[in-house]
């Protein structure tokens, strides 16, 4: 039970950072973009090629104390965050940017949903279909609860690593919206582009910083995905429905509510697999999703419908 | 004259898949061309009329349920019922709010689809599909040419059949309400339509006809499995829609022909040029050129090969000959 639920926190991680990038993209460019789940694929295949490049240079690392990585995983992960944002302003560039001139929202859905195979087949033209590990080191568990304590509670250092450094990075979201002019600039085209733009806010700025920001926590979710797992061209594709569902279960336009959002679906995820299988565990976050349209489609934090 | 013999034969081939291509598109199209939704789960719909035809028509695996050796019409009527019943659940949840909710969620129905078809063994065969979906007359026509030709006929009048419906419907007051709804919910909801239920009948009929589609290429094909129903079938749907003109039902028509023609020949030339061993890769390039080819159109020309028409009954073009009247408010 209590492993469930620690399963469901780090899984719940990956969903949270994507799902950030899912809904300030859906609120401020104001279309659902499902082109994000190949920026997560995107960002940790970018970060698997610099780590094997670092390798290549400097030859093998030595982890970092307990965890199965060394300092060249944390240099790629920011390598690849810069390159995913790149690669996210490229697209808004040569395709979203021109649609949303004069296309309507649907249009843009239509478009992301092409370029969504563009990239994936790109990456599987790229590397292959066989899936890839950042390390082969064997990590030992650290038991945090014994056995007879709800069934205890064994955790990895990288997971704890995953933990950590989504708390941060949301921390660090939070204080970049509040208290930053950008960040404030952000929200406020979020909840009304038309008026943002009337009161001189810099609206191509903004859409800018979303997409920048987007890319960054998507290649963070990306790299979390491919340490706890591992890297294959569906990753993205795989975790899209669960970015859905946690952005539409938070409310369309809240962070926080993604990262709400995130958690549920992830221990919603980790719960349900003794109820119905592994194999099934995608639909527990279908049946999230359909469960919160027909309660209350504005999402928990959400005031738009 | 061997060669003959084998160009027919392709030919059938040929054509078989892109009217059962036709088929669905037109279905997508009354979705999407007519009504405004946007289906991105088309290829769950096609493998639920798919499996439900293969079930119901099929012999019997062992460990399996089905095996009811239905005549194949039932199966492809029964398709058709499970694939409304489908659109009619993710309908009623999606179609009340925003657009994009019925993307994502026709999304999810495809995932799921695909899910039962890989896991749900007893039900579906798991990954290695049904394996012998039965062939319909196959002992009454002998030779393959002669069962393909014959299969193409019956496909052909069926894409007439649904062409000939959808042409009658669109046309039709319903149709009319339809595109108003689309144009402006708010003023046709001022006017005491429905919109909500409009959108849903329409969305049901599409996917019903997307359900006859699979059924379709399951008979034909002979076997079915999950793979066949990847979202990369969903985006072939939608570039051939985008290509030919959506709100056109003509162009349905062409946009699947013509897309599958550059698909099968890009796919031909990459089996010629591409050594055998690179063969799985080298297809990854084929997605990538038919994703550029459907942004390309979405920016150079939104409208398609043939756009929409502007009337679309044919009192307003035989009663007002007069062409500056204007028909939209646009």
């Amino acid at each position: 039970m209590l492993q469930l639920v620690a399963d469901g926190f780090v899984i719940g991680s990956v969903i949270a950072l994507g799902a950030i990038g899912v809904t300030l993209v859906y609120s401020i460019l104001q279309f659902a973009n499902f082109a994000h789940g190949e920026l997560l694929t995107w960002g940790a295949y970018l970060a698997w090629t610099v780590l094997v490049g670092i390798t290549a240079v400097a030859g093998p690392i030595m982890p970092l104390g307990p965890f199965s990585f060394g300092w060249s995983l944390l240099a790629s992960l920011v390598v690849a965050a810069l390159a995913t944002a790149a690669l996210a302003l490229l697209l808004d560039r040569v395709l979203f940017r021109r649609l949303r001139r004069r296309g309507s929202a649907i249009t843009l859905i239509m478009a992301s949903f092409g370029a969504a195979l563009v990239l994936r087949n790109l990456l599987q033209f790229a590397y292959g279909a066989v899936p890839e590990y950042y390390s082969r080191e064997i990590q030992v568990a650290l038991r945090l609860v014994p056995r007879h304590v709800l069934g205890g509670l064994r955790i990895t250092p990288d997971q704890l690593f995953v933990l950590g450094l989504t708390a941060f990075t949301v921390v660090a979201l939070h204080v970049f919206l509040t208290r930053t002019t950008l960040g404030k600039a952000m929200r406020a085209t979020s909840l009304n582009p038309q008026l943002a733009r009337v009161t001189g806010i810099d609206v191509d700025g903004v859409i800018r910083a979303t997409w920048i920001i987007g890319g960054v926590l998507a290649a963070v979710a990306g790299v979390f995905s491919g340490l706890t797992v591992q890297l294959w061209p569906q990753l993205g594709l795989d975790l899209l429905l669960p970015l859905f569902a946690a952005a539409i279960l938070g409310g369309i336009g809240s962070v926080y509510g993604a990262v709400a959002g995130g958690f549920i679906v992830g221990l919603a995820e980790s719960l349900s697999v003794p109820l119905i299988g592994a194999e099934y565990r995608a639909a527990t976050a279908f049946a999230a999703l359909i469960a919160i349209l027909l309660v209350r489609p504005t999402g928990l934090f959400g005031e738009r419908p | 004259m061997p060669d003959l013999v084998g160009l027919l034969s392709y030919a059938t081939f040929f054509l078989v898949f892109a009217s059962v291509f036709a088929i669905i598109v037109l279905g997508l199209n009354l979705q999407w061309g007519f009504t405004g939704l946007f289906n991105v789960g088309v290829a769950g719909f096609v493998a639920v009329g798919a499996y439900t035809s293969a079930l119901l028509t099929g012999p019997e695996y062992p460990g399996q349920v089905g095996g009811f050796g239905l005549p194949v019409v039932v199966g492809w009527l029964g398709a058709m019922a499970a694939s409304g019943l489908a659109a009619l659940v993710v309908g009623v949840a999606a179609l009340r709010l925003r657009h994009d909710y019925l993307a994502i969620t026709t999304f999810g129905i495809a995932v799921i689809f695909q899910l039962v078809a890989l896991n749900a063994q007893p039900l579906t065969g798991g990954p290695f599909g049904l394996q012998f979906v039965p062939k319909p007359l196959a002992d009454a026509i002998p030779g393959n040419l002669a069962w393909n030709a014959a299969y193409l006929l019956t496909v052909a009048v069926l894409l007439g059949v649904v062409y000939a419906a959808l042409e009658r419907l669109v046309r039709s007051p319903w149709g009319r309400v339809l595109r108003a709804v689309r144009e402006d919910e708010i003023a046709a909801e001022s006017l005491g339509k429905r919109a909500f239920r409009l959108r849903l009948q329409a969305f049901v009929i599409g996917c019903m006809i997307m359900g006859l589609g699979g059924a379709l290429y399951a008979h034909f094909v002979g076997y079915i499995a999950p793979e066949d129903f990847l979202p990369i079938l969903t985006f072939q749907l939608w570039t051939m829609l985008i290509v030919g003109g959506s709100g056109n039902n003509r162009g349905a028509i062409l946009g699947a022909v013509v897309v599958w023609a550059l698909w099968t020949l890009s796919g031909g030339l990459l089996r010629e040029i591409v050594p055998a061993q690179h063969q799985a890769r080298a297809a990854t390039l084929q997605v990538v050129l038919i994703g550029l080819m459907l942004m390309a159109i979405l920016l150079v020309r939104p409208r398609g090969l043939l756009g929409e028409d502007a009337v679309v009954s044919r009192h307003a073009r035989s009663v007002s000959p007069k062409p500056d009247v204007p028909t939209s408010p646009s």
